[in-house]
């Protein structure tokens, strides 16, 4: 018998992780970035690390089912002479007809307007769908402005200026030409079948002074009537929100890293901007500083998925949040009923995120006239609105048991948060201490 | 509404003179911005009050912005930002120099500038006919989709960038860059180009070309220059698709 050496377990890089190798082979192939949808997928600081105290003897709870949490909202209130009201504090994030397809927008708008919420446009202007079933409906002015008019600006109920998106602020928009149908082109004024690259910056204006008279213009053309949202990526938020303060703003739009696109450089997406929780506290710290808390209303997206981040976002400062990736997925997008072709793309029900190739087995994200079909925009706008409600209730449910009549009375000290840096992105204690990182000086 | 005082009407431009056309002075000395935007906004279709004046600018933004009924308006001085923003139909003049972004987004119509304009002139036109004429600084006809801008002298750098469809028209010569990332926009320079952008080439002007530039011309009420003087510049359409062997024109 012969002896041989133990051999030693087979070990794997945790840098050169089996992701990491597989993004180098396909760069060696193809000798081009990955482009990919949605948002940051790697593990961040997040409201899960939040928990909420609750009521005990210090503080007494409402009861669940008898006493009023008020989820109303008005957005605007600031210059604009037909503030937006709504039903519920979240509201549907701006996503473009193009990246979408038809049957997809009309779903958003149905699901909205049932549950008493906004939802808005995107870099492909605005469709008769999109307009017809949205009882409120807010315009995105984005750096392409494509299909941009007067008449559309007119007819809705908010004007929404992007400077940023969480997924990549500082990058444009792009849709790559399987999806430049010839209604898309038209719409946009471009060639069909191009890959169209959206500006990264606005044509007409640079830096928060030019900013505050765009605003002006827009305010004249649209008689001061609509309230106007300036919207940025997770990027520099105190700084952000203030300018947007100074340049005019009503609403304060602020997009973490963890919110989608509909594509992006996966580099881009996984690598710039700052996460959601932590661009909360310092944009509601800059309007407290200025004295336009709940003056200038704000909203945070990126990663809402429950009631329970709802409630945390609003007990940290904000005055609604926005949800787009939870949105498409209520609508149907990356079901397992369709794993056999998320298969036969190389993906699975769950990870499927090349979302600019147009070949949505959910028929979302695609122009494919085949494809579409697969959304009913009654049944899908149902499922969002489904949704929605559970959401409210959670929140809802949350806030009673903190001892509030509305959502907007959840305040920082009912949260307490899991890890050291939770507790220092959101400014409360770390559970079972009193300890703020980087308060009162440690 | 404005108070009936602060009207003048003994200083009426020569469109508001035509017989059976009402007239309004705007003296922006007098009454804001607000109320000169809002009383443009609030015409009815088929208003009689065809010819506005805007007297004491004085370098105001968002002058005459929206507009959206085939109505004259004469702005007797210089403007800043945006005069005449997503006009649509309205016809503007003017008579002084005009700021950053003028006619920007314009629909239909036609904005003539007396004097220079700033950066982004007709950024973003969808349609009508902008005319700057002294010259234009950097940026003209950035992201163009549909207007037709004519220059009588100068543009600045970076002009007609990512210009989507539109016309173009240069009577003297422009600056860097020019045409970066083109569409499909045509541009017609008659005098020296500094550099042109990424993918932007000189090409051949066809009978239909000259045909196009002449007509353009004549619309703008240019005299004693000749179509055949003028080059032409567009596309190569290399960057259409994503092709790694182009990277390097970025």
């Amino acid at each position: 018998m012969t002896y041989r050496n133990p051999p030693t377990t087979p070990r794997k890089s945790a840098t050169f992780d089996d992701y990491t190798l597989s993004e180098i082979r396909r760069a060696a192939a193809t000798g081009i970035y990955d482009i990919r949808g949605a948002g940051a997928k790697r593990k961040l600081p997040h409201f899960d690390d939040l928990l909420f105290l609750g009521a005990s003897i210090s503080r007494y709870p409402l009861e669940g089912y008898r006493e009023r949490c008020d989820t109303s909202v008005v957005l605007g209130s600031r210059y604009a002479k037909k503030p937006i009201e709504l039903k519920i504090p979240i509201t549907i994030a701006g996503m473009s007809f193009g990246s979408l397809s038809g049957p997809a927008k009309e779903a958003l708008g149905r699901g909205a307007t049932l549950s008493g919420t906004s939802t808005t446009t995107g870099d492909g202007g605005m469709t008769e769908e999109e307009r017809g079933h949205s009882k409120t409906l807010v315009y995105q002015y984005l750096p392409s402005r494509y299909g941009m008019n007067p008449r559309d600006l007119r007819r809705a109920d908010a004007i929404e200026v992007v400077v940023g998106q969480g997924a990549k602020p500082g990058g444009g928009g792009m849709l790559l030409g399987q999806k430049i149908s010839d209604r898309v082109a038209e719409m946009r004024t471009l060639p069909k079948g191009i890959d169209q690259r959206s500006a990264s910056r606005h044509p007409d204006w640079t830096g928060p002074d030019d900013l505050e008279i765009k605003i002006l213009e827009l305010r004249e053309i649209t008689d001061w009537e609509k309230p106007i949202y300036v919207k940025v990526g997770g990027a520099r938020p105190y700084y952000d929100t203030a300018l947007a303060v100074k340049s005019g703003a009503d609403v304060v739009v602020v997009d973490g890293m963890q919110g989608g696109t509909a594509a992006t450089q996966e580099v881009f997406i996984e690598n710039v901007g700052q996460p959601t929780l932590a661009c909360i506290r310092p944009a509601v710290q800059a309007l407290q500083d200025l004295g336009m808390h709940r003056k200038v209303q704000l909203i945070v997206s990126g990663g809402i998925r429950n009631g329970a981040d709802v409630a945390k976002a609003l007990a940290l400062g904000v005055d609604a949040v926005s949800i787009g990736t939870a949105a498409l997925v209520a609508l149907g997008d990356n079901d397992p009923r369709w794993e056999a072709e998320y298969n036969e793309l190389g993906t699975t029900a769950g990870a499927y995120d090349d979302w600019h190739e147009g070949r949505d087995p959910a028929g979302i994200t695609t122009q494919d006239p085949e494809l579409m079909k697969r959304v009913d925009p009654i049944a899908a706008g149902r499922r969002l609105a489904n949704y929605l409600k559970v959401m409210t209730l959670e929140a809802q449910t949350i806030a009673r048991a903190c001892g509030k009549n509305s959502l907007h009375n959840l305040e920082p000290e009912d949260l307490v948060a899991l890890t050291i840096e939770a507790a220092a992105m959101a400014g409360v204690p770390l559970a079972g201490t009193n300890w703020i990182p980087g308060k009162n000086g440690f | 509404m404005p108070a009936s005082n602060a009207f003048n009407t003994g200083n009426l431009s020569k469109a508001a003179r035509e017989p059976g056309q009402a007239s309004r002075v705007f003296d922006l000395a007098e009454m804001s911005l607000r109320e000169l935007n809002q009383a443009l906004h609030d015409l009815a279709p088929g208003s009689n009050e065809t010819a506005w004046e805007v007297l004491h600018p004085r370098g105001s933004h968002s002058v005459a912005v929206g507009v959206d009924q085939p109505v004259a308006i004469d702005v007797r001085g210089s403007v800043g930002y945006y005069c005449g923003g997503m006009n649509d139909g309205g016809t503007i003049t003017v008579h002084g120099s005009a700021g950053p972004g003028v006619g920007e987004n314009m629909m239909s119509g036609q904005i003539v500038v007396k004097g220079d304009a700033s950066q982004y002139a007709g950024a973003t036109g969808r349609g009508g006919l902008l005319v700057i004429e002294g010259n234009a600084s950097s940026r003209c006809g950035i992201s163009m989709k549909g207007i037709d801008i004519v220059v009588h002298g100068n543009i600045g750098h970076m002009s007609a960038f990512m210009a989507q469809s539109g016309n173009l028209v240069v009577l003297g010569d422009a600056g860097d860059a020019l045409g970066d990332s083109i569409y499909e926009a045509r541009l017609f320079v008659r005098g020296k180009v500094e550099s042109l952008g990424a993918d932007c080439i000189a090409k051949e002007m066809r009978p239909e070309h000259l045909e196009l530039l002449q007509g353009l011309l004549d619309r703008a009420g240019v005299t004693g220059v000749k179509a055949a003087e003028f080059k032409r510049y567009g596309s190569a359409r290399t960057l259409y698709n994503f092709n790694i062997d182009n990277a390097d024109a970025y």
